[in-house]
């Protein structure tokens, strides 16, 4: 097998065994990504001289006898998140000549288990999208069929993944960013636990939703760079003081024992024949792999939408604040203090930022706080409830990750059906809950020539990312929708074993 | 649940968008306030759903996991040094970020 379709724990093994340097995987990744890139659009950044150092740096840590969990792996990172001496732009023009002056602690984390970064992720900006059009620097293409939107947020970092150019992609996820662009790349979304991860560094979006994870090709990467990733901080105090458990050793390859809420209000039959039939099928395996399925109700999931495009565009206005053109970013002068501020908004956001930040400081402004922001927030507790019900009745819940697979550039004119494509991922970020995407099966979208890939989502009560990766796990062996297909480069050469 | 409160509905109005636009410190061209008075008229009306909810005996969610305030000793510990910083700034003036004037002349 080729060394860019390894997978990270693959690669991880051989580079602490000596069989092959961090050195050579970067060698062989660079290459990849200035081959294909061209036509995919991951990056916004690629980090040549900076990975090379780093791979140095690992393959001298490992000569001197030290085991790491992600020794050379390739790693994009979106690019919301701050990593020294490199552009950190969210996508954004307002930050576009940006250099981070710090690291995050998540990427630091990731670097320090061995990975090298090797690219900076395209993303929609400031974390606002679900298609990564909204990027002002770049487009990303989904590399099974490029005429297709790779999802996002997270997309470049998803895009990166599923076209070998890293092993192990970083996204954040505010209401599906990980796993809506995890399950159109055929890849593993994951968001854990509220707070498992720290934020530092992380350039905010809205603050009591954002989550830093995973994207990967296999469930085992995904647990592999959840523990690096995973922990206690103290730069961020809403990252939690808690055990991370070992989970990448715990997976499991059956459900036996586990009961699967399927949620009523979740029909997939409006979804169209086809991917009704797709997650149809995800149960019934479900079922098969020893799960006891039970009928589970999300009554106030339907709020969802409503409640979300309220919280986070008032978190997103209060947070993008700080982007005034006075002590970083881009600036636009004006007469006085004031105009300078304007003019610098105008010209540095893109039409969805400012949407959001005008929804947001509407929903925050003096009249409107009650009616709007606080009972959005009192319908967030309505819906955590819900989850907590449900959950007395079962381990975990599987729903669909998407309504569809990957659609066409340009297909969502209109703001509101692009949000729809959160629908099913939206509800459990407000609940904070642990959830993924992982790929089950493939359908032709109309008008497609190609089968394109769909996910699963699963979710679990706060902190049993364990049991959410275990039971992805059991799938994931069971079924191997994700080896299908490989993804679709047209003329460009794919390493391919 | 049956209740006795009355249920407060949410606005119905139009979103005054050069107002917020103001608040927000974003200049808009005409154009842009046209368009955006329809697409969030259309993204409220969608949101003013929730107000078939009864939350009238529900408490506020601000954030989902445990919480509490996070105190640390005060002590000084390193941060970003000045020139750091600095050399991010649009413009500066010596060891400040230099803005244009806020407080008029006499």
């Amino acid at each position: 097998m080729e060394i860019t379709e390894r997978s990270a724990a693959h690669i991880a093994r051989d580079v602490n065994g000596g069989t092959i340097s961090a050195r050579e995987v970067t060698d062989a990744v660079l290459a990849h990504i200035d081959a294909v890139d061209g036509d995919v659009g991951s990056y916004l950044t690629v980090l040549h001289e900076h990975a090379r150092a780093a791979a140095a740096r690992v393959d001298e840590r490992v000569k001197a006898g030290e085991k790491l969990p992600l020794a050379g792996v390739p790693l994009a990172v979106k690019d919301n998140m701050c990593l020294t001496g490199t552009r950190t732009t969210a996508g954004s023009k307002i930050l576009e000549r940006w250099q981070a002056p710090y690291t995050a602690t998540a990427v630091e984390r990731m670097i320090e288990a061995g990975a090298i970064p090797v690219g900076k992720a395209n993303m929609d900006e400031f974390a606002m999208g679900s298609s990564c059009e909204n990027s002002a620097l770049g487009v990303t293409k989904n590399p099974y069929d490029l005429s297709r939107v790779p999802g996002g947020s997270s997309g470049g970092s998803a895009a990166a993944v599923a076209a070998f150019e890293a092993a192990i992609g970083m996204g954040s996820d505010t209401g599906g960013s990980i796993r809506e662009p995890g399950a159109f790349c055929n890849l593993v979304g994951f968001k854990p636990t509220y707070g498992r991860v720290s934020r530092y560094g992380l350039i905010a979006f809205a603050s009591s939703l954002d989550q830093i994870g995973p994207l990967t090709r296999t469930v085992e990467d995904a647990a592999i760079a959840y523990e690096a990733m995973a922990g206690w901080d103290r730069m961020d105090s809403t990252s939690i003081k808690r055990y991370v458990e070992p989970v990448s050793r715990e997976l499991r390859t059956d459900l036996r024992g586990l009961k699967i809420g399927i949620v009523k209000e979740f029909d997939t039959k409006a979804l169209g024949a086809e991917t009704h039939a797709v997650y149809e099928q995800a149960y019934r395996d479900l079922q098969a792999l020893g799960a006891e399925l039970v009928d589970v109700t999300l009554p106030t999931a339907d709020y969802g939408l409503a409640t979300y495009y309220l919280i986070a565009p008032a978190e997103c206005s209060s947070n993008l604040a700080r982007f005034d053109g006075v002590r970083y970013g881009l600036r636009v002068e004006g007469a006085d203090v004031n105009e300078m501020y304007e003019k610098t908004r105008a010209a540095g956001f893109g039409p969805e930022v400012k949407r959001r930040i005008l929804i947001g400081t509407y929903a925050l402004s003096s009249g409107y706080y009650d009616a709007y922001y606080v009972r959005a927030q009192k319908a967030r507790t309505l819906i955590a409830d819900d989850f907590r019900k449900a959950f007395a009745s079962c381990d975990l819940i599987a729903a669909p990750a998407t309504s569809s697979p990957a659609f066409q550039f340009n297909a969502k004119s209109d703001p509101y059906s692009m949000y729809l494509m959160d629908y099913y991922t939206i509800p459990m970020s407000l609940a904070g809950l642990p959830a993924l995407s992982v790929p089950c099966g493939w359908v032709t979208p109309p008008g497609g020539d190609c089968e394109m890939p769909m996910g699963l989502q699963l979710t679990s009560p706060l902190f049993t990312e364990s049991l959410l990766l275990g039971a992805a796990h059991a799938y994931e062996q069971k079924t191997k929708h994700a080896s299908k297909h490989k993804p679709l480069l047209g003329e460009v050469p794919v390493h391919r074993g | 649940m049956p209740t006795n409160r009355s249920i407060p509905t949410l606005s119905s109005e139009k979103i005054d968008v050069r107002y917020v636009a103001k608040l927000a410190r974003i200049a808009l061209t005409d154009d842009e306030v046209e368009r955006f008075e329809t697409q969030l008229g259309d993204l409220l009306e969608h949101v003013n759903a929730l107000a078939k909810l009864d939350v009238s005996q529900v408490a506020a969610t601000a954030q989902v996991v445990e919480s509490r305030n996070v105190e640390r000793d005060d002590e000084p510990t390193p941060c970003l040094d000045r020139e750091t910083v600095l050399a991010q700034a649009p413009q500066r003036q010596g060891a400040f970020f230099r803005v244009p004037r806020i407080i008029a002349a006499d």
